[in-house]
């Protein structure tokens, strides 16, 4: 239980009422299976169009959700009051533990399938140098979001569910994420640097 | 936070999966030409010997919440098995065959057990209770 001294007095607070929530929101699977059947289509099709659709799109937003998560959400989260940061928590990291890995999915499976059809993967084509720069990226992306980022949004979500979660764990996994998703952020400018210079030639 | 002594269990992970990167990179970049599959299958041997002792690590932790542990990783396995399985038939479709398609099937599978591995000890570090 909180307990905060004030002015020579010991005032005792009830810990923060924490909202009833799914770790997993069950209503969103449909949607993910729903975008993964359009995926395997717009691969399947071996058209140009729907495979353009999957990555720009998927990529854009994923560039975007990385950018507001480090760099407008994440700090703003980090000053909130405690019951406002856990309300935020519980609506949001629920959210993300579906749409972030089906973004970066589609993003990625899509990406080498437009590669294919347009030539950068392939060695000897003039813009492959650049490519390869954006698998290096990518891959520390892969690394950073894989071993820090994904596991700390469960165990933040495990721990709200505990009878009495523990203020100091959950702040250490939330800055963890809120530290990593800065550094994705961080990296998505860079490819949006080589995609944007890609696409001009 | 947690009085239990821990292993490295993260910091492993980190490295397992710079080298699956490292080596799924030396593949995709020489494609379409032949690739020299030394170098991947050596990365990848010193990955899967990484996920390999990070699970020794965890079995030599007295009183590891392995309920909880399971309880998350069963559910992420899964997740990342249809992940690995769509890359694998993209790779497959693509026409990706022979050593280069071992190399990367590989990958794959180490990437779907070490991430739900990672995951379950990322929850089940921190006990049900605290004192």
């Amino acid at each position: 239980m909180a307990t905060v001294a004030v002015a020579g007095t010991e005032t005792t607070h009830a810990p923060p009422a924490i909202p009833d929530f799914e770790i997993v929101p069950k209503k969103g699977l449909p949607i993910v299976g729903l975008v993964l059947v359009g995926l395997i289509a717009a691969i399947a099709s071996n058209k140009l169009w729907p495979v353009e659709f999957f990555h720009v799109a998927f990529g854009a937003l994923w560039t975007a959700f990385d950018l507001f998560l480090g760099f407008v959400l994440g700090p703003i989260l980090a000053r909130l009051t405690i019951p406002a940061r856990i309300e935020m928590t519980t609506r949001l990291m629920p959210k993300m533990l579906l749409i972030m890995p089906t973004i970066v999915l589609c993003t990625l499976t899509a990406g080498w399938q437009l590669g294919r059809f347009v030539g950068p993967i392939f060695s000897g084509h003039p813009d492959h140098d650049l490519i390869v720069a954006s698998y290096v990226i990518v891959g520390v992306m892969a690394i950073v979001a894989l071993s820090v980022l994904e596991p700390a949004n469960v165990a933040v979500l495990v721990e709200l569910k505990k009878p009495r979660p523990n203020p100091e764990v959950i702040q250490t996994l939330m800055r963890r994420f809120i530290y990593t998703a800065g550094i994705t952020g961080a990296l998505q400018v860079a490819t949006l640097v080589i995609m944007t210079k890609l696409g001009a030639t | 936070m947690t009085d239990m002594k821990l292993p490295p269990v993260t910091q492993i992970a980190v490295v397992s999966f710079a080298l699956i990167v490292a080596s799924g990179i030396w593949i995709v970049s020489h494609l379409p030409e032949h690739v020299p599959l030394g170098p991947s299958a050596i990365l990848i041997a010193a990955s899967a010997l990484l996920v390999v002792t990070n699970v020794v690590l965890l079995l030599r932790v007295p009183d590891f919440e392995w309920g909880r542990f399971f309880a998350v990783a069963k559910w992420a396995l899964l997740a990342y098995c249809v992940i690995a399985g769509m890359l694998e038939w993209v790779f497959i479709k693509d026409g990706t065959r022979g050593g280069e398609l071992a190399v990367l099937t590989l990958s794959l599978v180490i990437f779907a057990v070490h991430v739900p591995l990672l995951m379950g000890y990322t929850v089940a570090r921190y006990p049900e209770t605290y004192d």
